[in-house]
């Protein structure tokens, strides 16, 4: 492997065992990475990646298939992605074996109940980095707001604010 | 591992039904899959409870990485070993995979197309606010329950990575053990 493939793999893979809360937990350190330390990718891309992992079919976690394939072709995604996926499916196998014999287990509702506060956490700090990355506007923030309210209080389809948004980016009004 | 649920009253998929079921999640699951993952399971297939499915899923919730794909894993080796999990996680995966290298391979033609920056531009700025909406959800619970001590371990990992931009990694470290000790002091 190259070393930008190596280097793909290896923080994919540690990322992938530290993202508690999910994909979407692991956003500020993907962008730290590829941004700030790697320098693959400018402020405005990254978000670019984030809003096309978002409106595409699928798990969020296929941002990493697109970071790979910007830093390193169609290897590059492959690598990121099976990096991303592998340790935590590997876990998530073996843990499964033996997690319904410890229902009911004190330090197993420790922790679950431990857990959620840190993956609000790191949730919340998601949403800062990357509104900070995507917000470079009042109507920018207009939307973001708009778009968070729907989600909260309707059950309005997310699809719909996501066409308008898009239309109003077209018209240039950003 | 689990014995198949013969208790229960669901139905066994086969190995070719949990491909072609997980495919059916990537390719509708917009915003997250777990509602459609539910639905297939446990309202259409019969595959599991409501209570299995709940079950299944706070594991692989807490488990890291990717939720949805982790279910995948725990769901597909519960009926069919490692073969289920491989089919389950490659029919999750494989779709939305050759979509996204498809946007790739276009965004990295037309990414410096002003008219395609200034859709993805409002898009992205959507995008924020659906996550905030699920930060908002899951923190609602913590709040309206008053829990101070959860509230501000939470408001220490924001801080930690939004504002002083600490590597993920340290702040795992520190804070899940201190969280996870003091849930099992004051369940």
């Amino acid at each position: 492997m190259t070393p930008v493939l190596v280097t793909l793999a290896g923080h994919f893979a540690l990322l992938s065992l530290f993202a508690i809360g999910g994909a979407n937990a692991a956003i500020p350190e993907m962008h730290r990475l590829a941004v700030d330390v790697m320098h693959w990718m400018s402020d405005r891309q990254f978000a670019d990646m984030f809003a096309m992992a978002q409106i595409s079919p699928g798990p969020n976690v296929i941002i990493v298939t697109l970071i790979g394939y910007h830093v390193a072709g169609f290897a590059g995604a492959l690598v990121a992605t099976a990096a991303m996926i592998v340790p935590t499916c590997t876990l998530a196998f073996l843990v499964a074996r033996v997690w319904d014999r410890f229902k009911g287990a004190r330090w197993r509702k420790a922790i679950q109940g431990g857990l959620v506060p840190v993956s609000i956490g790191l949730m919340a700090a998601s949403a800062f980095v990357v509104a900070r990355a995507a917000d470079q506007s009042w109507v920018a923030v207009a939307i973001t707001i708009a778009t968070a309210a729907i989600a909260c209080f309707t059950r309005l389809n997310p699809l719909w604010a996501f066409a308008v948004a898009a239309l109003i980016g077209l018209a240039g009004l950003l | 591992m689990l014995p198949p649920n013969v208790q229960s009253p669901v139905k066994q998929p086969t190995l070719t039904e949990l491909f072609v079921g997980f495919v059916g999640v990537s390719l509708s699951g917009f915003g997250g899959a777990l509602p459609w993952a539910r639905r297939m399971i446990v309202e259409r297939k019969q595959w599991m409870t409501a209570e299995e499915f709940n079950e299944a899923f706070s594991l692989a919730q807490f488990l890291p990485g990717p939720n949805v794909v982790n279910f995948s894993v725990v769901f597909g080796s519960r009926f069919g070993g490692a073969p289920g999990a491989a089919v389950a996680l490659a029919g999750l995966m494989g779709p939305p995979i050759l979509i996204i290298t498809g946007l790739a391979i276009i965004y990295s033609y037309y990414g410096d197309i002003a008219a395609l920056g200034r859709i993805l531009a409002g898009i992205s700025a959507a995008a924020v606010g659906l996550l905030i909406a699920t930060v908002a959800k899951m923190a609602w619970p913590l709040l309206r329950a008053g829990s101070m001590v959860p509230a501000l371990l939470a408001a220490i990992g924001f801080v930690a990575i939004a504002l002083l931009h600490l590597p993920l990694p340290w702040v795992i470290v520190v804070l899940a053990p201190v969280s996870v000790a003091i849930a099992w002091i004051r369940p």
